[in-house]
């Protein structure tokens, strides 16, 4: 760990604190309002320790709030968290034992998480947006393999404490609309779809499933006017169509949500001529 | 929600997580599949942000949330920093409640 700890950057840290603190935000608001609106305290705290995936988190207890049944809760969170494999594959040589990636020393002295099998299955739980997009913004592996953990493990901490707060908040205080709470979901959502917004055919799709499921929350039940917006695919998905190589996003975009924001995340990258997948899945 | 639901999507998330880690050497995503899996967890969050905006139970949520979501969603294609969006959302949302604005 101590090695680990000194291949970690001043800058690194500073922007790992950063989102932990925005991240820490959302969590609160997620707790409060969870049990505001009349869920079991130990519901968002289950979540955030198992699923630990914000997005998901937010939109399963969303539909549930609405009235949804829990599986549309489900099958809501499933659908968000997919991106969690092309980030897995994205970030696998991070994940992974150290002896897999070359010749040893190459990322760092034993002793560094990496160094046994099971660090796999701990390091898969912390696959985010955020502990992908740190590790995917540094060129060496060393520095992959710190920065994953270190945005990982720290995002974890910080995430499961401040929903434990959210909730003994949200326990207290009983009408958290008084506070706007209710609109920082759809903000974070938005916030996390931005950068996939960037392209237009994802923006005409996004905007034909929001009004298809704004136009249906009258008549069907809650948690499936949200699924049905994933018939607005049909206007981006065209599979007779040929992809062109120059102008393909890979999946684990290195802009994809460093929250959008912090103010050391690069400038969204070009979209280069780079063949997918080589400069992260080598 | 019941204990079920939360480790069924538990479960579910935390395979996907695993599939890279496990098998990267055997597994490659064709670039169509990334491209879906991306889409589609697009299209859902901006319908759940479009619905949990717009609507409480079956009907219109009012306009004080829908306002504050759009402050935030102003600020979000400025990429302003996240803490900000978020505190802009709640902030505009209370202050329209506190004028009177359902």
């Amino acid at each position: 760990m101590r090695s680990l700890w000194r291949t970690t950057e001043p800058t690194l840290l500073r922007d790992v604190a950063l989102i932990c603190l925005a991240d820490a935000l959302v969590g609160a608001a997620f707790g409060a309002t969870a049990v505001a609106g009349g869920l079991s305290w130990w519901v968002p705290v289950a979540m955030s320790l198992l699923v630990f995936a914000g997005g998901s988190q937010i939109a399963a207890v969303g539909v549930v709030l609405a009235g949804g049944s829990p599986l549309a809760a489900v099958a809501a969170g499933a659908v968000l968290n997919t991106r969690l494999l092309p980030y897995g594959l994205a970030v696998a040589d991070v994940v992974g034992p150290t002896n897999v990636d070359g010749p040893a020393g190459v990322d760092g002295p034993a002793g560094s998480p990496g160094g046994h099998w099971w660090t796999r299955l701990v390091g898969a739980h912390v696959v985010t947006d955020e502990s992908v997009a740190f590790a995917l913004r540094q060129a060496d592996p060393a520095r992959r393999r710190a920065a994953f953990w270190t945005c990982g493990v720290a995002l974890f901490a910080a995430w499961n404490v401040a929903v434990v707060l959210g909730v003994l908040a949200g326990s207290v205080i009983k009408n958290t609309n008084a506070f706007g709470l209710d609109a920082t979901f759809p903000a974070v959502l938005i916030a996390l779809a931005v950068p996939a917004l960037a392209d237009l055919r994802t923006r005409t799709a996004a905007g034909t499933g929001a009004a298809i499921a704004v136009a249906l929350t009258p008549v069907l039940p809650a948690g499936l006017p949200v699924l049905a917006a994933l018939g607005g695919l049909a206007t981006a998905w065209r599979p007779g169509r040929a992809w062109r190589p120059g102008r393909l996003r890979t999946a684990p975009r290195r802009d994809n949500t460093v929250l959008a924001s912090s103010p050391a995340s690069t400038p969204a990258p070009s979209q280069t001529d780079e063949p997918i997948g080589e400069r992260r899945c080598r | 929600m019941p204990l079920i639901a939360i480790v069924a999507l538990a479960g579910i998330t935390y395979g996907f997580r695993l599939v890279g880690p496990l098998c990267r050497d055997r597994v490659t995503l064709p670039p169509a599949a990334q491209r879906l899996f991306t889409d589609a967890a697009t299209v859902l969050l901006i319908a759940l942000a479009a619905t949990s905006a717009l609507t409480a139970g079956h009907g219109f949520a009012g306009w004080a949330r829908p306002a504050g979501v759009l402050v935030a969603a102003i600020l979000a294609a400025r990429r302003a920093p996240f803490p900000v969006i978020v505190l802009a959302a709640a902030c505009v949302t209370a202050l329209l409640r506190l004028a009177g604005l359902p």
